[in-house]
This record gives structure tokens, sequence and C-alpha cells, in this order.
């Protein structure tokens, strides 16, 4: 092997103690005895204790799980169903735009979707009533809304790798398409659907913006209850949460990375 | 094995039985019909009005270059492809409107499109639970036609665990287990080395033989479609120019086209000066003598044609024959020495190259042409053939 340069290993370093200084020292800082957030007072575990018995904090952890859950299963559908008409449909007139749009939400503003989406709402309940004031409903609408576009652009390219003749080869054996779809097609994409799903549940996890756009007066997520805590200053108890919250969204990554990585070795086998 | 071993021994095959050629039979009634068939893709027409007839128990092969429209028309078989044009029958029924699920014909592709996510029993028994079959019939005929192509001790392995042949096994049996009318087979060799496709040919019509179905192959490759034919159509450009059997295709070409793309030939222009019934005379420039050529043909005087002569069937020598036609003069500029044969090429006077082709019968064969020697080339009368188109 090539003996690595000095430089390369300098800037690796770097870049790691960049990213990661500031994550680590609040890792250290959550087992912090010291009420004083900025000073050292010794290893303890109290403010995990008090995170658990602080029932604001897991009301909303409980919310957040359960939005999160409901949009990526929901933005899983809907982003599928995105992707495969993109990929099946053919060439026609406006592909591009339409492949284009499927995408925007991945590079709009979150302020700009989420005042978007507000003001939809607010203009949907004056015209039919529905969905009514807004809370955890207009939340789910507003998160699987953009983590489908994530959906949709990961099936799509998996769908676009498949060879289309394994499809061809169902129907010629006999299998009408929905059976088709469900014993050939849905198999094939599953790793793409499983790492789309597992994106989507940590990307609504951590959302702020749009989650405090669209919500309701009674129902915060977590990220929004942690930002109006730490208005009010940061106790160590928002040390202890947060911890717990990078471990939960490192664990989803490292999931997906790993499903996706599968996916692209049995792809290389096929 | 060169083409020209095979020609010699039209349809030989030690294994089979001859199929029996109800092509020759005027009244005989087609299995598959072609009728009209014209494919449009956008402005780029793949297949042009082609009407063909296949009978039932024939291994048609359709040869031709890529973009001939050959695959094109299997598809339309198939039923992925719809013709712009015409109608397709099978079995005497219409197949427009009829959607591949619901077709009497199964495909094997050239890519083989093996489930990746089955094992191979689950590929092969896959056509038959979308009958509705019972389970203990699908694992019996599993297990038969998997052992057919001795792949049984393989049967819960996934596709990416087994080799290119192994692969191309499993996808004919998948194709063969719902035992079919008509078998369409996309490049079934193609991926194959030589060693094995030689087996599996021989393999192919053993299993044509016992199971009675009626094959459509694809294939560009001349040498596979000449052992496995029964007959043969030879596409170009979205028509097909020429059927028929390997022998007629390979000694009878009707055109320049197809006696260049099956096996080599040699082509030499000239005036026809005697035109009979039954011989022809051409004289010609690039020879340098009259050719001689004991068959008819349909021609205004003086017009040009070619006459179409095989390498194979020149003789070579030192001295000169007593025949003064169908005698050409040369020099020996090339020699390859091929084991059982030698391939020459050889200058003619005119400047026009001939390839000649001599089976190594004695073992001194290599020492007595040279190059640069000056030899004679001569065939008989019943050796070559005028090409008009």
């Amino acid at each position: 092997m090539q003996r690595r340069s000095y430089f390369l290993n300098i800037s690796a370093t770097l870049g790691f103690i960049f990213l990661y200084i500031p994550i680590i020292s609040l890792i250290i800082y959550s087992f912090n005895k010291s009420k004083l957030v900025t000073v050292w007072g010794g290893w303890s575990w109290q403010w995990y204790v008090e995170l658990f018995k602080n029932d604001q904090i897991m009301d909303a952890a409980m919310l957040s799980i359960k939005i999160a859950f409901i949009s990526a299963c929901l933005a899983v559908v809907l982003g599928t169903m995105a992707g495969f008409a993109l990929t099946r449909m053919g060439r026609f007139r406006g592909k591009m735009l339409l492949s284009g749009w499927i995408s925007a939400p991945l590079v709009m503003p979150e302020v700009i979707t989420g005042l978007s989406l507000l003001l939809l709402f607010v203009a949907m309940e004056s015209m039919f009533g529905w969905p009514a004031g807004r809370g955890t409903l207009t939340i789910i609408i507003a998160h699987t809304t953009f983590c489908m576009a994530y959906v949709a652009v990961i099936v799509q390219s998996r769908l676009s790798d498949m060879d289309e003749s394994l499809e061809e080869a169902a129907m010629d054996l006999g299998a009408k398409p929905s059976t088709l779809f469900f014993l050939v097609t849905l198999p094939l994409i599953a790793p793409a659907i499983i790492s789309g799903w597992l994106l989507s549940f940590t990307l609504s996890l951590d959302d702020l913006v749009i989650a405090s756009f669209v919500a309701g007066p009674g129902d915060s997520t977590l990220p929004m209850v942690i930002f109006s805590k730490v208005r009010l200053g940061i106790t160590p108890e928002i040390n202890a949460l947060a911890t717990l919250m990078i471990a939960v969204v490192a664990v989803g990554v490292v999931v997906a990375m790993l499903q996706l990585r599968r996916t692209e070795k049995s792809r290389v086998e096929e | 094995m060169t083409a020209s071993d095979k020609a010699s021994r039209p349809n030989y095959n030690p294994l089979t039985k001859p199929a029996p050629e109800l092509w020759r039979d005027p009244d005989a009634t087609p299995f598959v019909v072609f009728d009209g068939i014209t494919k449009k893709f956008d402005d780029f027409t793949a297949v042009d009005n082609i009407s063909l007839n296949i009978y039932k128990r024939e291994l048609f092969c359709l040869l031709g270059g890529s973009g001939s429209g050959k695959s094109t028309l299997l598809r339309m078989l198939a039923g992925f492809e719809q013709p712009t044009s015409g109608r397709i029958l099978i079995d005497g029924v219409d197949m427009a409107g009829i959607p591949p699920w619901n077709r009497p014909v199964n495909m094997m592709f050239q890519s083989y499109a093996l489930f990746p996510h089955l094992t191979v029993e689950n590929n092969v028994g896959f056509g038959l639970r979308r009958e509705g079959m019972a389970e203990a019939d699908v694992k019996r005929r599993v297990k038969d036609i998997l052992d057919m192509v001795q792949m049984g001790h393989l049967a819960r392995r996934k596709p990416h665990q087994l080799s290119g042949g192994q692969r191309q096994r499993v996808a004919l049996a998948r194709s063969l287990v719902k035992r079919p009318k008509l078998l369409l087979l996309d490049e079934p060799l193609g991926a194959l080395d030589k060693k094995l496709r030689e087996e599996t040919q021989f393999e192919l019509m053993n299993i044509q033989d016992e199971l009675g179905v009626t094959f459509i192959v694809v294939t560009h490759d001349q040498e596979e479609a000449m052992t496995l034919a029964t007959r043969i159509g030879v596409m170009n450009n979205g028509e097909v120019v020429q059927v028929g059997e390997p022998h007629d295709i390979y000694e009878y070409p009707g055109s320049r086209y197809v006696a260049q793309f099956i096996g080599s030939v040699n082509l030499l222009e000239g005036q026809v000066i005697v035109d009979e019934a039954d011989e022809v005379k051409i004289q010609s420039a690039d020879a340098g003598c009259i050719l001689h050529v004991n068959h008819g043909i349909s021609c205004a005087p003086n017009q040009t044609v070619h006459v179409a002569l095989r390498p194979e069937k020149i003789q070579i020598s030192h001295h000169a024959p007593e025949q003064t036609e169908n005698c050409m003069q040369g020099v020996i500029e090339d020699i390859a020495y091929m084991g059982s044969l030698s391939v020459f090429r050889v200058r003619l006077n005119s400047g026009k190259e001939i390839r000649v082709t001599q089976p190594n019968f004695a073992r001194d064969m290599g020492a007595r042409f040279t190059w640069e020697d000056r030899v004679y080339l001569h065939w008989d009368i019943d050796s070559s053939v005028v090409l008009t188109v």
C-alpha cells in the first residue's frame, strides 16, 4: 500500500476534530455532577435520572418518536410510488421537470417549506375545515412531505439500476402486474425502501424548523422543547438528552448506511 | 470447427432423430405465423413488413447483426412489444391484445433474468405457482426439470452463487418447466465459453427432441445457428432476407449480404455472356477467366453479376489444370496454418485477393505451398453460385 502523506493525515485529523469536538464535549458534560453547565464537578448519572423524571421532555420525546414513525411509513409508501412512476412511465413531456420537482424539497430552505405548509393548512382549514387546527396531524403531513422526496430519490436510483428483464421474465412466467410488483419488484427494492425509512425517521426526529411552523400550541416535538428550554438557559439535563439523541440518530444512520452498502454489494453480485 | 465442416454434413447430429420437415410440405399448417408484421419506434422501423411461417417442432434461428430487428420480433411474440401493424398467430390464435402472462410462450432471456432474491428451485417454481398448481406437484415438476438440466444438487443456491453455465441451465429449466408450446431463446449461448457452448448446443437439441417444443432462437452467431437450426431466417435492417435450411443458406445464398454474413466467401464480379436454362458463363475481369456455373439465373444480357465462391471449394495447385474455365492464376501472399486446415491469401493478376482454405490431409502440406509461389486456383462448375443482388 502507498504510504499516506503527513498532509493527508493532518487534514483528516483536523477535519474530524472540528466536526466532533463539540459533540464530544457535550457528551462529557452530560455526565457532569455540577449544576452549572460550564463548571466541571466530577462524574455523575444524575442528569439522566432527572431527565427520565421530567414529564415534559419525556412526553415530547414520545410524541417525536410517534410522529417520526408514522411519517417515515407514509413517506416510504408515497415516495416509492413516486420513484416507481418516475422510472417506469418511460419518456414523456415534462419528465425532467417532474423529477426536478421531486428532489426540490431536498434543497429548498426549511423555512420556506415550513411557511408554505403553514399557509396551506390555514387555507385548507378555512375552506374545508380540515385539518382542524394544527397539531400532531399537521406535523405528520409536513414531515411526510419532505421525507417522501428522499425516499423517492433513493427508490428511483435503485429501480433504474434494476434489470428490467427481471420483470419481463416474471410476466412471461404468468405473473400479472400486481403479483409481479409484490413478488419481484418489491423484494428487489426492499433495501432501498428500508434505508429510505430509516433516513425519514431520523430526519423527522431531528426537524425543528418545519415542525415549529406547523405545530399547534399543545403539541411540541422534542427538538422544539429543547430549543425553548435552551433559550431559558442550558441545564445539564439537556446535555443528557442530546447525548441520547445523538446515540439514536447515530445508530439509525449507521444501520441505513450498512443497508445501502449491502444493496451495493448484492447489485455487484447480480 | 468451422462453418464449412458443418455445411458438408447438413443437420447432422448423432443425438437426435431428424425433425419432421414440415416446412417442405406446402399443405402443412404453420404453428407460428407472422403476417405482415411491422414495428416502428418513433420514426425508426425496427421490423419491416415481415411475413414468416414457423412449423411445429422446428428449431428456427433468427440470425442477424445487432439492430437487424431479430430481438424485436422475439419480444413481439412474447408480448413485450405490440406490432405497429400486422398479425401474429400462435397455434391459430391471434395474439393481438393478449398480455405476456396469458401467452402459451416462455422465453429464456439473454441476461437469464434469474430472480436474485429467490433460490434456484423457487426461480424454477415461480411460473408453476402462478398457475396455482398444488405445492406437491410444483416440487415434483421442479425436481424433474432440474435433474434434466443436471442442476438438482444446487437447488437451494441463490443465482449469485452459480457460475455462468449453471445460471444458463437454471434459466433454461425455468423457461421449460411450464411446458410451453413455444420456447423463445434470446442469444441463449452468448455468455458461455466455447466448450460449454458446444455441449449446450447438443443439449438444447436433445431437449427439443425429448419435449417436442417448438424453439425460436435469436442469435448473431452464424456458427450457433448452423448447428442448432432446422431452418435459419437471415435478417438485415428489419427484413428477413432469406429463409432456408442451414445447408441451403450456406450453399445457395440468395444475395451478397447472406453470402458474406454466413461463413466467408470470395465475390467475383463479371458480365453474363452465356445465359442458358441450366448454365451461365460469365466474363470476369476480376478472375481473368470465364466463370462457368451450372445453374440458370434470370437476368438481362450483359448484366453485371457476382459469383460467390467459398474458400474451401477451391483447389490450389502449382501446375496448370486441364480446364480453362473456372481457373485463375495468382501469387500466394499469406499463409495461416490452423492445424486442421491452412488458409491462403492469393493475389490474382487482376489485383483481386482470394481466400482459399485447404484441409491438411497430409503432414507435409505446409511445405508444398509457400510464400510468393505462383499457383493456379480452380474449381468445379457446381461449386459456385451466381448472385444478381
